[in-house]
């Protein structure tokens, strides 16, 4: 048995573009926040979910011990993980499953590829395979992986496969179709979905029952199924999905070969610590007190028990994928591993005004939002390459600057993340790094650290500051009623839209020093 | 009580008014203020915009110039009992990232092993203004007269990294003719994020426009806050559009009415 995940190193990003987008945040902002029905549409959404959370959150006395308890859970298992994941290992292996660990997204979708081939023979190869909604599938591009293969991977989760039928990207983490409203999702039905009731009408209802009758189909036809997992238990080597609409059980319970790929930092030690997770979970993402579909399998059913007669009752071949893909470096940083702690609720990207006005396909990762932007850097890596640098730079590298800090984000985190601290230690280490690849050293990296380090030049001495103050004081020459409206660049970004008041006649300093300059 | 003010960069080169009425509030309050005439800035642009070694400086020159305010007279410095800003935000900055700027430049090996500790001892005695007011001194009733319709924003830092909560609204319920408005959406952060505001300009200004939505539905005369800079924010867009409606800080407001007159 072999646990070895490689040395914490430079992160392996996913080539097929699910942690990098192709535009800066910047310039992927600008278009999304263009968009008057996206902007329609996330408005209300999240100010709905908003509310929800707030109200069941509201009802709990012992909310914020249960936030504390699910940090030090997870702070534990992250001071444990090479353990805790052996003991996971022995215990799914003990229990008839199998366990393969997968270094990065291209060895993760290898080994399902393999996995589902296994599951055919070659008279009657398995051609498509039904799916649960998983977010570590979507970060390693399994479908499209799968898709080359030919094998078609349908999602059954109800926002997932509005998205796959347009052939979009999800934008929520929780809710993948949320940038579409009812209008749309009957269109793209109507034009996507087969054998669909030409007749449709947009009441939720219909819409609902019309992808409940497809997805039935497909879920007896269904011979291999594939999912994530929100838990593993590593005292039972229990696996877990928490989902609203059951059709994750109907893949959990219906295929022969069940196929779960799970990032390794989705660890519980033990079966107690899910009490909880199912607490903090269903109140911070959906709004909900409990959520309708809880789903626990434990090793396969010819090993655990099964029917009565001892028929099995679910899979019979039970594979557990683990992958790293970026996490074994990012646990490697001490200030950058809370990241690992979170469970993927979405409370943050609900509360994030930035998300709330861009939405979650500016942020070109299958992580959007606050926790997107600390996770996505440190899975994918970043260059040192940031929207100052002259081509535009990388992606990636804007995204923990995709913040005002304001702080909401932690407030909401059910396992308290301290997102802002991390974007302000991302940004240090992006920075950071721009500066080890300068091409001559000696030189600043980029002009926005030159005017930065002459900043701290000037402030870090009370005469040079007031003597800068004094050309500022120049600027009133800009001003014409009181306010300056237009400023060179880069400021000409802020008087693009506000105006700057006109300097003061006499600064503060120089006011104390004549009225009162006699005191120290 | 004798105080040291931090005025902090912002308020000193293009807000003197909030910083002016800091002291004027506190003198009529009967406390002694002193200005610390080192002090310049406390480093947190650099710090949220990625310059980590170049505020490491900064950083080192505030804990200096405060350390040196707070040491007994006795022993060479000013002897002041506490220090205080008009300003969440650079407070915040002082008390949640100075410590963690100088670990991790001492991890590099660029600060000295002991400014953590300094710094937290400075920031432990450093206070926004309404903490300053109804934690410290204990007056919720600063005795103001401000006859005027006001909606007032709890900035992202004061809120949230200092945990502030009501204090700045139970100060202005206390000044006597004010029309305190609420806002809708109040926690809702105006957009300004320091360099945010330039960097990701398109979307700062997004969240602006609704910010300046909720001040308008209230029908204030005044939007007032405990930052200078959201102020400069929110202020920057209203004067863009020419709506009515003008920023006052919240020490403006505080120090009462005609209190210019103590310039």
């Amino acid at each position: 048995m072999t646990t070895f995940l490689g040395m914490p190193g430079l992160p392996v990003a996913t080539e097929r573009g699910t942690l990098r987008g192709p535009d800066t945040f910047p310039v992927a902002a600008r278009k999304a926040l263009g968009d008057t029905q996206l902007r329609k549409n996330l408005g209300h959404a999240t100010s709905t979910i908003r509310a929800k959370r707030a109200r069941v959150v509201g009802e709990l006395d012992d909310w914020e011990e249960l936030r504390a308890a699910g940090a030090a859970i997870k702070a534990d298992v992250m001071a444990r993980l090479p353990e805790l994941l052996v003991q996971l290992e022995e215990n799914v292996t003990a229990r008839g499953g199998h366990v393969h660990w997968a270094r990065d997204a291209d060895e993760a979708n290898r080994i399902v590829l393999d996995l589902v081939r296994a599951a055919g023979t070659p008279d009657d190869p398995v051609t498509s395979v039904v799916k649960v909604k998983s977010m570590a599938t979507q970060e390693i591009g399994l479908n499209e992986a799968l898709a080359e293969a030919g094998i078609a991977a349908v999602e059954t989760d109800l926002a997932e496969l509005i998205v796959q039928l347009s052939d979009d990207t999800p934008s929520h983490i929780l809710v993948p179709a949320i940038h579409r409203n009812r209008a749309e999702i009957r269109q793209i039905f109507l034009d996507h979905m087969p054998d669909v009731d030409p007749g449709l009408t947009d009441e939720p209802r219909v819409l609902a029952m019309a992808a409940r009758a497809y997805l039935r189909r497909t879920f007896l036809a269904a011979r291999v199924a594939v999912s994530g997992a929100n838990f593993a238990i590593a005292e039972t080597g229990t696996l877990a999905v928490v989902e609203s609409e059951g059709n994750g059980r109907m893949c959990l319970t219906l295929p022969q070969t069940l196929v779960t790929v799970m990032g390794i930092e989705k660890l519980l030690p033990t079966w107690r610590d899910l009490e909880v997770f199912l607490q903090l979970l269903p109140r911070s993402s959906t709004g909900e007190r409990m959520n309708p579909y809880t789903s626990m399998w434990t090793g396969a059913p010819r090993t655990s028990g099964g029917t009565a007669d001892g028929a099995p009752d679910g899979p019979q071949d039970l594979h557990l994928v683990l992958l790293d893909n970026g996490r074994t470096a990012t646990l490697a940083d001490e200030a950058g591993r809370q990241a690992l702690h979170c469970i993927r609720c979405s409370a943050c990207l609900n509360v994030c005004p930035v998300y709330e006005r861009t939405g979650g396909h500016a942020y070109g990762s299958v992580y959007p939002g606050p926790i997107g932007a600390v996770l996505t850097p440190q899975l994918a890596g970043m260059h040192g390459h940031g929207a100052d640098a002259p081509a535009g730079g990388d992606p990636v590298d804007t995204l923990p600057y995709a913040s005002s800090l304001c702080g909401a984000c932690f407030d909401a985190c059910p396992v308290r993340i301290d997102i802002p601290s991390m974007l302000v230690h991302l940004r240090a280490k992006h920075v950071e790094t721009a500066q080890a690849q300068r091409r001559v050293p000696g030189l600043p990296a980029s002009a926005e650290n030159a005017a930065m380090s002459a900043a701290a030049w000037v402030m870090q001495d009370a005469g040079r500051f007031s003597f800068a103050e004094k050309g500022l004081q120049l600027g009133r020459l800009l001003a014409r009623d009181g306010r300056i409206r237009s400023l060179p660049p880069p400021l000409s970004a802020w008087t693009t839209s506000r105006d700057v008041p006109a300097p003061p006649a006499e600064t503060f300093r120089q006011w104390w020093a004549r009225t009162r300059g006699d005191r120290s | 009580m004798r105080i040291a003010l931090f005025a902090t960069c912002l308020a000193d080169a293009m807000f003197p008014r909030a910083a002016q009425a800091t002291v004027v509030l506190l003198e009529r309050l009967g406390h002694e203020v002193v200005f610390p005439a080192g002090q310049t800035c406390c480093g947190q642009m650099h710090v949220n915009t990625g310059y980590q070694r170049e505020a490491l400086p900064v950083v080192e020159h505030h804990v200096d110039v405060f350390e040196a305010a707070l040491r007994p007279r006795a022993q060479g410095g000013d002897g002041v009992e506490a220090v205080v800003a008009p300003s969440g935000s650079c407070v915040g900055s002082v008390r949640h990232q100075h410590a963690v700027v100088a670990r991790r430049m001492a991890d590099q090996g660029r600060a000295d092993a002991g400014l953590a500790a300094r710094a937290e001892a400075v920031a432990a005695r450093t206070y926004e203004l309404s903490e300053l007011l109804v934690d410290v001194l204990r007056v919720t009733d600063v005795g103001a007269r401000y006859p005027h319709r006001v909606t007032y924003h709890p900035t992202c830092h004061s809120l949230r990294m200092l945990r502030v909560d009501d204090k700045p609204l139970r100060l202005l319920r206390a000044v006597h003719g004010l029309d305190l408005v609420e806002l809708p959406d109040a926690e809702q952060c105006c957009g300004f994020g320091g360099t945010f505001s330039v960097k990701n300009a398109d979307t700062s200004t997004a969240m602006l426009a609704d910010k300046i939505r909720a001040v308008q539905t209230t029908r204030s005369e005044v939007v007032t806050a405990g930052d200078s800079s959201c102020l400069m924010h929110i202020g920057g867009g209203l004067s863009r559009l020419r709506v009515g409606t003008k920023t006052v800080h919240l020490a403006e407001i505080l120090a009462g009415e005609g209190w210019e007159a103590a310039l």
